[in-house]
């Protein structure tokens, strides 16, 4: 093969889905195969197709759910939703109606399925290799992990793909990141991202999409590989994803949306072609060694401050880094466990899914949550709830004193009602350690699931290690 | 969206980095159906204190800043959540162009939609700016240019596509719907179907 003709996987499934190429005065036509839609950032673009008399497009290829704003209190029914406030309530009466006039599936209250949309979309198959896959969520990038291009975009865009099923998008550049080696026993898929972040920057993949790859990444199940592409924009990336594989194609099949029987095998065939070509040039790379990782915590207000769980919390080097440890009421010198712990939150579409409950719940089992440490395990789909249930994670969780929660993204953006009081420390495996995340003056500390349970049993930032 | 084809104001900096769209506006104000009224949530929590009290050394708090359209942010500003509630709020507070040496993808896409200009400039003329507060700035979008006091002209970069649009005050939904045969025959020929 000529090396011109060598692809990336992202060109790839870019070439795939372009309708309208671009030129130096129009973006490209962009199509979309899955549109994924929440309660909180599409309303507006409802509003808009209305004004405008407009249908929606493709509602078979448009999934809905609500997750963000909702309750996570246990309820006996769904009539006595606790929802905080009437702006949230509100929204989720228009999701109903929306999704009712316009003729679109929602997995809502009731639902079996419902859950955070990054969670269920790779539960029912709907998330594949080498499709385009969007949503007014930021977090899209996770559904990358299957070898999808798929990215978060603002409400007028939910607009454009509504009415169009397409985007105007010019190309982003490509950045190859490859973890080699395997990883040391004790660190995880978070660890792996946080790290990552912290070597690239909050803003190294802007303008990027990012393909991860190395055997540290092919050792991973999907939801490691999940875990690490979700937070590929906290490194400021467009997308991240990752060349499906046996593991891919095992998890997908016999998923509820995937398809059946023959033409289940030609999808496996035209998935084994989704790589990057051998010679295919990416416009940067960036090599970490995965036998050098450790348990990684943050220490700031960006997920892009990061260090190992032992290691010292460095000198600030300028006025926006002094603010950020002032927030945190970190010393710098000393290593994170020298902090105490208020609240410890194990969920989100980051770490929310069942191997990372497993993960909290391996080092849970007959130990107690400290005393003055509030623990809270919200799973990230009624599904992943059901399934943590049956292998009886929640009497680990409850006995050792956390509390088990409804499914949504509660304490990650604190929307909810599900906050965390100013200035306590919030040992969190979500994504985003910003000021006020999870609610006014909450202090944030990121990390994976083994090392948030590890310090709700201990009382402070821990290295989950110390505990297996 | 209304056009943009010149705006002349003074500037209001906030020399931090990496201004996330959680600060821009928090997340307890996104329960919202429309987009109106979002300017009083912008920077909430960096605006007033915990009990609503005016943070007294935040710039946009100085009435001197009121009517400033031309905000100087530090670099990467606008990361994080794809809200676009955040552009909503810093236009309906009455900003019209942030300048910054870099932005985040979505945050600056959002903008661009909206008819809130990004704007990118070299480290040199951002520390020059982040030094003299509320100076006096025009822009010329139609030639994506920036004259300083003093007649320094400066070139931004933008996307001709989107400073076409921001200068005609044009929506894109407009134009994608002129694609509906391409789209159609797109759906029509691929080899599978999603
Ligand atoms: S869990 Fe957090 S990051 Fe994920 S979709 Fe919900 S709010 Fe966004």
């Amino acid at each position: 093969m000529a090396v011109s003709d060598a692809k990336t996987l992202f060109e790839k499934v870019w070439a795939e889905h372009v309708v309208v190429p671009e030129t130096a005065d129009t973006p490209a036509v962009l199509y979309i195969d899955l549109h994924l839609i929440h309660e909180v950032t599409t309303p507006q673009a409802f509003a808009l197709l209305r004004e405008r008399r407009l249908a929606v497009r493709r509602p078979d290829l448009t999934l809905a759910t609500m997750d963000h704003s909702t309750p996570t209190t246990p309820v006996s029914s769904f009539r006595d939703l606790a929802v905080v406030g009437e702006g949230a309530a509100n929204q989720i009466r228009q999701m109903e109606e929306n999704c009712r006039e316009f003729g679109i599936e929602l997995y809502g209250f009731g639902s079996e399925q419902r859950g955070i949309v990054h969670v269920i979309g790779p539960e029912l198959g709907a998330s594949q290799p080498g499709k385009t896959i969007v949503c007014g969520d930021s977090h899209t990038s996770t559904h990358g992990a299957f070898g999808a291009l798929a990215f978060g975009i603002g409400t007028t865009e939910v607009g454009h793909v509504l009415a169009t099923q397409c985007l105007l998008q010019r190309k982003p550049k490509s950045l190859a990141v490859d973890v080699g080696g395997r990883l040391p026993a004790g660190v995880t898929a978070k660890d792996v991202i946080l790290a990552i972040i912290g070597r690239i920057g909050v803003d190294g993949g802007t303008g990027h999409v990012i393909e991860y790859r190395g055997e540290a990444i092919r050792a991973l199940d999907m939801e490691g590989r999940m875990t690490i592409c979700n937070m590929s924009i906290e490194a400021g990336a467009r997308a991240g994803l990752i060349g499906p594989d046996e593991t891919t194609f095992e998890y997908l099949a016999g998923r509820p949306r995937v398809p059946r029987a023959d033409a289940w095998d030609a999808a496996v065939r035209r998935w084994r072609a989704l790589c990057s070509d051998e010679d295919a040039r990416f416009d940067r790379t960036v090599s970490i060694d995965a036998t050098t990782l450790q348990p990684m915590v943050t220490f700031g207000t960006n997920p892009g401050m990061v260090v190992g769980v032992n290691d010292p919390v460095p000198e600030a080097h300028d006025a926006s880094f002094r603010k950020a440890l002032d927030y945190m009421k970190v010393t710098p010198g000393k290593p994170m466990s020298e902090n105490r712990v208020d609240v410890v939150f194990v969920g989100s579409c980051t770490n929310g899914r069942l191997s990372d409950l497993k993960e909290a719940a391996g080092i849970l089992a007959g130990r107690k949550v400290a005393d003055g440490v509030r623990m809270l395990v919200v799973p990230g789909s009624q599904q992943v709830k059901r399934r943590a249930e049956e292998l009886g994670l929640h009497r680990i969780f409850t006995e050792a004193g956390a509390e088990w929660r409804e499914s949504g993204c509660s304490m990650c953006l604190g929307m909810n009602g599900d906050t965390v009081a100013s200035g306590q420390l919030s040992v969190s495996t979500s994504n985003r350690n910003f000021e006020g995340r999870q609610g006014i003056g909450a202090r944030t500390v990121l990390a994976s699931p083994a090392t948030a349970a590890a310090s709700a049993v201990l009382g402070r930032v821990a290295d989950p290690r110390k505990l297996t | 969206m209304d056009s943009l084809t010149a705006l002349k104001s003074r500037t209001v900096v906030l020399p931090i980095r990496d201004i996330d769209t959680d600060q821009i506006i928090p997340a307890r104000f996104l329960t919202t159906t429309t987009r109106d009224g979002l300017g009083a949530a912008l920077f909430h929590d960096l605006r007033y204190d915990q009990d609503g009290g005016q943070r007294r050394d935040f710039p946009l708090n100085d009435p001197a800043n009121r009517d400033c359209a031309i905000l100087v942010a530090g670099n990467n500003f606008g990361c994080g959540s794809s809200r676009e509630h955040a552009p909503w709020a810093l236009l309906d507070y009455g900003i019209r162009a942030v300048i910054a040496t870099e932005f985040a993808d979505i945050f600056r896409n959002n903008s661009l939609k909206n008819g809130l200009l990004p704007i990118i400039v070299d480290a040199v003329t951002h520390a020059w700016l982040v030094a003299n507060p509320g100076v006096e700035l025009h822009v010329d979008v139609l030639a994506s240019q920036l004259t300083l006091p003093g007649g320094r002209v400066v070139d931004y970069p933008i996307d001709a596509f989107a400073r076409y649009c921001l200068t005609q005050g044009i929506d894109q939904l407009g134009y994608l719907r002129q694609q509906a045969d391409a789209i159609a025959k797109f759906e029509e020929a691929r080899p599978w179907k999603p």
